[in-house]
């Protein structure tokens, strides 16, 4: 028996060592193009800092190294702030039932890494009748056979794009920033990865690549934005934009989240709209924020529409 | 020029010249370095995964050292100032191995920051003019700032020193007095900057307390002047160099004073921590008691307040300060001590449990581990290396040739 095997496991070394060797030509000895696709790579300047001109190249760049490493072509966009538009977004926690809808619609229109998960939505869950300011008596892995459950609560929490954002004012090297619109953005060419942002945000919001995302072709949305949902790498830091490739391309448009959700407990839109939905909701209904003894001052209100 | 060249290899045989001992602890150094080196090639290669950090716990053991040897350079002033400011001889002679010991200990520093980084080949963005270093605004380009500036400093004292030595020349106080008074502040700088990098954060309630810094600076120079009078005796037996005994019993007094302070601000934050038993004390709670029947870090923060407190007493006698078997006891209970205490006994509760509640419990992977010792045995080297050039001069076994220099300049052709 071994000596049959003997022979097909040679040439499969053989195979294996011919394919490991053209791998580690292709490594060592890049075409032209793609060594200065490396070096542009790494002299790029900061999203904010580069013309239009020089925007519109590093794209076109991106666009060829997701296409050749994803065999698919992505589009990046990269819209800027709508004038006269601040985002705000509202979470009715009388109606959410903590299916984790809107974690999973995340996931998918924000092209996270599956493998490890990365999510930029937890829903916590709590037991009625028990303390829940400080969060620490929240269950995050929560695995019932079905929701809602009847002693329990649910709260989610994503970034909760703060006015006042600690982020922000720690990155050493201003690769996050709120734009106009009041989005908290990441450049994710600029960040060096030294997660000071995360050990600052007070709602663990951000997260981190700490390998490479692991997201198959065909699961990729291949609609994106510069500043959101485009492919991330290793090493550098993400979050919610509040779908920013949707929501600054079609004004109007809802984040996945907000569509995902079963009940209608999501709200979202203009904070500067006095006809908008949110706006409604913080004039009509009971709303908190977060933590609002840290002064962070959220984009994000919890309310209750009804009792119970 | 030809002199410049000549004096250079001088310098640069020293490396190679040395007893047995000497290769076989190079030799030991550089097995620790290269399995730290492919530790970090692995780590670069798949990332941070290796490590055992999540979103959760962010910042584990690199930043645990590179904290507590921000400490152990900040407390090479404790020499500076009682050396220059009354002019204490013995212990002025002996300054200069501080300082060494302060460079070694800013570039382990910078190191371990940098393999921290998700992004190492990035790390130019960090800096003013050609990145977009946000000052003043980000406690870390502060510590950028003053760490740089703190090994500048540092850097030039020494090499000027050594080299007007190296000459046969006196080094001229109106040269480096200024810098060495601008090193006491700046030294305090350090240690009080990384201090409000922690600090400064709301989110965790742990570092959020304003007794951080002073503590801090007292853990300091606690285990800064611990770790020298260690190698101050190391260097006396093993060269030439006279340290007087005076100098180590008067630096070991000063740790008496430095622990006590520290052992006192301990006891003022765990009283406020434990007597008003808010939702804040949960890190405090974790770590000296455990939370939720997660206890990783109770042992080793008992162990490290157990030595602190019999160093704090051995120190402070005369009797046992002054008999070289308790002093060296005392300054490997400090220097035990405090690395937990300031390393992963401040970094790891600020995780935990998180902003969000949960707790993860970090363990650091062998991977982690062996990167950390690759970086301790690299300082270990840099400093030998040091001391290979430092003591022959200081000694005066080594000097340059300036002969040809000033004939040259005699007689131009």
């Amino acid at each position: 028996m071994q000596d049959k095997k003997t022979p097909e496991r040679s040439i499969q070394r053989r195979t294996f060592l011919k394919g490991a060797a053209l791998g580690l030509a292709a490594t060592a000895l890049p075409s032209r193009d793609a060594e200065a696709s490396i070096w542009e790579a790494f002299f790029q300047k900061h999203f904010r800092e580069m013309s239009e001109a020089e925007i519109r190249k590093v794209i076109g760049r991106l666009e060829q190294e997701y296409e050749q490493k994803y065999k698919k072509k992505i589009t990046v966009g990269i819209e800027k702030p709508l004038p006269g538009v601040l985002f705000g977004y509202g979470l009715d926690l009388s109606r959410c039932i903590g299916c984790r809808r809107c974690v999973y619609g995340c996931v998918d229109e924000n092209n996270q890494s599956k493998d490890p998960q990365i999510h930029w939505i937890t829903v916590l869950r709590f037991k009625k009748g028990e303390k829940w300011v400080d969060l620490e008596e929240s269950e995050k892995y929560y695995n019932p056979s079905a929701v809602p459950e009847e002693e329990y609560f649910y709260m989610p929490v994503q970034c909760q794009q703060c006015e006042n954002p600690p982020c922000v004012r720690v990155c050493p090297t201003q690769a996050t920033w709120k734009d106009e619109d009041g989005i908290v953005v990441i450049d994710y060419n600029w960040c060096i990865g030294c997660r000071y942002c995360m050990a600052a945000c007070p709602y663990g919001a951000r997260r981190f690549n700490w390998t490479d995302p692991g997201r198959k072709t065909e699961e990729l949305n291949t609609e994106t934005h510069y500043l959101g949902n485009r492919p991330r790498f290793k090493g550098v830091v993400e979050k919610c934009t509040f779908c920013i490739q949707r929501t600054r391309k079609e004004p109007g448009r809802y984040p996945a989240c907000v569509e995902a959700c079963p009940v209608g407990a999501r709200k979202f839109g203009n904070l500067l709209d006095p006809m908008s939905e949110i706006r409604y909701a913080i004039e009509h209904k009971r709303v908190f924020r977060l933590k609002e003894d840290l002064n962070t001052n959220p984009k994000f209100y919890y309310f209750f529409a009804y009792g119970g | 020029m030809k002199n410049l060249i000549r004096n250079f290899f001088i310098a640069g045989r020293q490396v190679l010249i040395g007893d047995k001992t000497y290769y076989a602890w190079i030799a030991f150094l550089s097995v620790f370095i290269l399995l730290g080196l492919s530790a970090y090639v692995d780590q670069l290669h798949r990332g941070l995964i290796t490590t055992a950090m999540r979103d959760q716990a962010s910042w584990g053991l690199y930043i645990s050292n590179f904290t507590f040897l921000v400490g152990v350079a900040a407390a090479a002033v404790l020499l500076v100032i009682p050396a220059y400011l009354y002019n204490f001889k013995p212990i002025k002679e002996i300054v200069l191995f501080g300082e060494l010991l302060a460079i070694t200990a800013i570039i382990m520093c910078i190191l371990f920051i940098m393999v921290d980084m998700g992004r190492p080949l990035r790390v130019w963005h960090i800096l003013p003019f050609i990145g977009s270093m946000h000052f003043p605004s980000s406690l870390l380009a502060w510590d950028v700032v003053v760490l740089n500036g703190y090994l500048a400093i540092n850097t030039i004292i020494v090499f000027y020193v050594l080299y007007q030595l190296s000459i046969g020349k006196e080094y001229k106080m109106s040269v480096i007095g200024p810098l060495i008074i601008l090193s006491i502040p700046w030294a305090v700088s350090i240690h009080t900057v990384t201090a409000f990098l922690y600090n400064g954060l709301s989110a965790r309630p742990f570092w959020n307390a304003s007794i951080l810094a002073p503590r801090f600076l007292a853990s300091a120079f606690c285990s800064g002047p611990a770790i020298m009078l260690i190698l101050f005796q190391l260097i006396r037996k093993k060269s030439d160099v006279e340290i007087d005994d005076r100098a180590i019993f008067k630096i070991a007094e000063l740790i008496a004073y430095a622990m006590g302070l520290n052992l006192f601000l301990l006891g003022a934050e765990a009283f406020k921590e434990f007597y008003s038993g808010t939702i804040h004390s949960y890190p405090i709670e974790y770590l000296y008691f455990g939370l939720h029947g997660k206890t990783a870090l109770v042992p080793w923060i008992w162990s490290a307040t157990i030595l602190n407190i019999t160093a704090f007493f051995l120190f402070l006698f005369p009797r046992t300060r002054e008999n070289f078997t308790t002093l060296n006891i005392g300054c490997i209970f400090v220097i035990i001590g405090v690395y937990i205490e300031k390393g992963m006994g401040l970094i790891v509760p600020g995780f935990v449990p998180d902003t969000l509640g949960e707790i993860y419990e970090y363990i650091p992977t062998t991977s982690e581990i062996v990167i950390t010792m690759g970086i301790w045995a690299l300082g270990a080297m840099l400093y030998t290396v040091l001391l290979k050039f430092a003591v022959p001069i200081y000694t005066g076994k080594l000097r340059f040739e300036m002969k040809e220099q000033k004939s040259y300049k005699a007689s131009p052709s």
